[in-house]
Parts: structure tokens; sequence; C-alpha cells
């Protein structure tokens, strides 16, 4: 069948709604959530309308209770799906363990939102951060395209590597700002998407299994070996199904750090989700007057692209890290990453972090300029004047 | 399927997994009750009256262990092997014909 895209006008939200219809989720638990909530209305609305077949909506009292329900099915054998945002990810972390504990290739969109208090349902990446350690893979979108594009590729290295996968957004940027999709052929995403094959099933009652026994200090050390594994085989699915991706609906996403003008750059902007199509607008801008700045956009925080951002690092003469995040007591978690991978490397740029945006506060291409002017003093002087660089900060 | 545990109860053992790769990818466990006898926790011990028993299975519902079973003459028997002693099949038990009684080992 040859591919011509079905082009809508949608929410990022309802993109993501869309991408876990076509994936032919069978089973989504959610509990509604600022701003998550049209995502899992959008999905109710499939359901009411007949639009779906075979696709439970389990309506839950808490997002403890949701994601355990996603476990439960996905331990049964069903696509699971769900989303959330901030507190009520916060909420999930114990479950998100059991669920890569488990190997569930559970997929999930987090609107990514500030942590209250103050209370804010504003853009923020500290909540998805905060998950780091659960054994999810996170991949970070730019624009409502790559959402909708984000879900159906994370079922698909998700079911290979039997880990689970979050999708993440920002809040009301990209959540509640409506843009073009090119979306796909039903057909076509089954080819992309063929039905899960799980590990093991619970409804399989001829090998019964118990999921979640204990592990004495005799055995538990070698399951968590097997998930790092797991994470290193997903850098290589991950570039595959990106590439494959790229090859059959047109959009390529084989790095996963994705380089904009970087080529003969003397120094690139770092950074994840929404902020960065701002930064590419700007590197255009810059470009024209004069500066060499290109941008690299982390698609992928988990697994971390290493040995991509070593083969960047190599290249050029500094690193501005722009972190819409901060962990307490060090830095931006982007750039404590960064510094961590470069640190046992020959690759060893001026790296610097900024700290922009953090609930919600906008961030600008004028920013983005300040941002330069400032790089590129520090790189002439060859020493930082801070390390860490509260931009926005009233003084 | 590749488990962590032998499959048979009379004489099972545990398997001693020497290398990384003889786990199984997900930590799934087959019979892990074959070899992990919960009845050795117990303190006191559960003694049935069949003449009291209305043969409801009230007590086979609420015990968390696999530890009750009904008997081919419709009574219920405990699998003494299994059973942790916590008393909850006499609490419940609605004609009072389980009692709790020390054990003596
Ligand atoms: S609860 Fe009491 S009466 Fe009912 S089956 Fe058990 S022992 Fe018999
Ligand atoms: S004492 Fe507890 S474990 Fe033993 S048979 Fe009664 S309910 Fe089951």
């Amino acid at each position: 069948m040859e591919y011509k895209p079905i082009r809508k006008v949608v929410s990022g939200n309802y993109a993501a709604a869309y991408a876990a219809k076509h994936a032919r989720v069978e089973v989504v638990a959610a509990y509604p959530i600022t701003p998550q909530t049209s995502i899992i209305e959008k999905i109710a609305e499939f359901i009411a309308n007949g639009e779906v077949e075979n696709l439970q909506y389990v309506a839950v009292e808490s997002e403890h209770s949701a994601m355990a329900a996603c476990i439960g099915a996905s331990a049964a054998g069903a696509r699971a799906f769900t989303a959330t945002s901030a507190q009520g990810l916060a909420l999930m972390h114990e479950m998100l363990h059991w669920a890569s504990g488990a190997r569930l290739p559970i997929v999930m969109v987090d609107v990514n939102r500030a942590m209250a208090p103050p209370w804010s349902v504003w853009d923020d990446q500290t909540d998805s951060l905060a998950q780091r350690d659960t054994g999810w893979m996170q991949f970070y979108a730019e624009n409502n395209q790559e959402v909708y594009d984000g879900v159906l590729m994370a079922f698909k290295v998700a079911e290979t590597v039997n880990l689970p996968a979050m999708v993440v957004e920002s809040a009301f940027i990209l959540s509640h700002t409506y843009d073009i999709v090119e979306m796909i052929p039903q057909e076509l995403v089954d080819e992309f998407l063929p039905p899960r094959k799980p590990l093991y099933t619970l409804t399989d009652f001829d090998n019964p299994v118990s999921v979640g026994a204990l592990g004495t200090p005799a055995d538990y050390y070698e399951f968590r070996y097997k998930i790092e594994k797991a994470m290193e085989k997903a850098r290589k699915v991950i570039k595959e199904v990106g590439k494959e991706f790229g090859e059959m609906f047109g959009r390529d996403y084989s790095q996963m750090i994705e380089l904009y003008r970087t080529d003969d750059a003397d120094f690139v902007f770092m950074g994840m989700g929404s902020l960065m199509g701002t930064v590419k607008q700007a590197v255009d801008i810059l470009r024209e007057e004069g500066y060499k700045v290109g941008a690299a956009k982390v698609r992928w925080f988990r697994p971390f692209p290493k040995d991509e951002l070593y083969e960047l690092a190599k290249n050029v003469e500094g690193i501005a890290v722009l972190d819409r995040n901060f962990s307490f007591g060090q830095e931006g978690i982007l750039f404590n990453e960064a510094k961590g991978v470069l640190y046992n490397t020959d690759a060893r740029p001026i790296i610097k972090n900024y700290i922009v945006g953090l609930g919600g506060r906008d961030f600008t291409v004028s920013d983005v300029k300040k941002i330069a002017e400032n790089m590129k003093a520090v790189i002439e002087k060859g020493e930082l004047d801070v390390e860490v660089d509260w931009y926005h900060l009233k003084r | 399927m590749n488990t962590l545990f032998g499959e048979k109860k009379e004489g099972a053992t545990k398997i001693v997994l020497k290398s990384v790769d003889e786990y199984p990818e997900a930590p799934i466990t087959l019979g892990t009750t074959l070899i992990n006898f919960t009845g050795d926790w117990r303190t006191f011990i559960p003694v049935v009256d069949d003449n009291k028993c209305v043969k409801c299975y009230i007590c086979w519902k609420f015990c968390p262990e696999p530890a009750i079973y009904i008997r081919e003459d419709g009574y219920v028997g405990i699998d003494y092997d299994y059973c942790k002693g916590c008393g909850i099949c006499a609490n419940e038990c609605p004609t009072k014909a389980i009692t709790m009684e020390k054990e003596e080992k």
C-alpha cells in the first residue's frame, strides 16, 4: 500500500490519543489530571462512538491504580496505555518500578508539568526526569507530530526489548496547541506495529507463572543486570525502528540526538522537548548574524545516547545545555548527565548549564540569542563565568 | 518454560542458577511454593472438628496460604506444610469448628 498521510489539525493531546488508537491499544487505565485530561477524554470518545474495537477503558481512582491496572493488563498479554502529568506521575512512581521490573512494555504519555508547590500547571521537565531511575525509556517530543510518531515508535521499541516507555510532551505548548499532524493510515500502522508477542502471559493456563515473587540476594542482582542489558539493546533498536519509520513514512528518527546545523558549529545548544523548536529558529537567525551555532536535540533521554553525545562533543568547542528542570543541590539534569558521559573521554568541550523556562516561564528566540552571546564570551575567554546559570532570575 | 524452581513437591529442590544467561528474561517463577514451606513459621495450629463443620468452605476462601483443601468426604483438611498459623480460618468459621491450639514441636 502506498503511503498517503491523513492530515489533521490536532492538539498534542489529541495526537497522543490518535496514536494510541492507531496502535490498537487494548487497555487504557487513566485518571484525569491537567493538562493530560484531553488525551483520555478523546480515547473515551473513540470508545463511545464505537470507533475502536477491543479497547477496555478502566476508570480508576488515582494514578497509582492506573499504573497498577496497566501492569495487570500488560502482564496478561494486552497492549496497555496510560497518560498523566506532574503530581500524578509522582503518585505512580512506585508502580513504575513494578512495570519495568516485570519487563512490561506499557507506553505512557507524560505531559510535562511543573511540580507543586507553588501550584503550577505549566511546562517543566522535572516531573518526568524525576522518574529517570525507574527503568522506563523516555522520548521527548518537540512538536505534535513527534508526539504522534513517538507513541507508535515507543510501542515498537518497548515490545522489542520488553521495557516500558514514556513519551513526553510539554504542557499547553504542545498539549493544548493545535498544529497539522500527518497521521498514518491504519493498515500501514498495523504493518509497522504488529500485535504484541509477550514474553509470558497470565492467561497461558498450561504454563502458569507467578510475577513479582520474592527475589533473594541470590537472584535479584541478575534481574537488574538484565534490565540494563535491555536498555543497551534499546539503543540499537531505537535507531533501527527510527530508520524503519523514516523509510515507511518519511520522517527519520534514527538519531537519538537530532543534530541541526552542527556540522561546522563552534558551539551548540543542547536540550529536550518543545523548547528546541525555539532554539532551531534562533540558530537560523544567529547563523545569518555570523554565529557558527547549531542545535542538538536529545530525543531519547533513557537510554541515554552516550555515543552520539561523544561524537558531537569531539567536534565542538562548547555545549550550552538548556535545562527546563533542576536537581536541587546539584544542577540541571541533562547537564549533569552530559558532563558525566564526557568525563572519561577525550572530548571535553566547555560545557555550561542554563536553567530556563521553569514552571512555564517564557523562553524565546531572543533568550537564545542572549545565551549565544554569553556562550561566545565564555569560549573566547576559555573559562566559565558560572557553571550553572539561572538565566531568567529577577536580579 | 525457563523457571527458577523445580516442578514436583516430592523431593523438589531449588535450582541454583550459575550464570546470568540461565535466568529467564523477566523475573517470573513457577512453583516457589513447592519449596518454600510457610508451615514452619507457626506457633498455633488450627484443628478442625468435623462434627461442627457445615462444609460452607468460608475457611477455604479466606486462608491466605494454599493450606486448606477439601477432602474426598467434603470436609476440610489442613496442609500443615503451608499453614502459617494465622488463625484467620478459626476467626471466620461461622460454627466455631476450628480452634487454634498451641503446637508441640
Ligand atoms: S468455615 Fe468452618 S464450617 Fe465452614 S467449611 Fe470451614 S471448618 Fe467447616
Ligand atoms: S491458620 Fe491461617 S494459614 Fe493456617 S489454615 Fe487457618 S487461615 Fe490458613
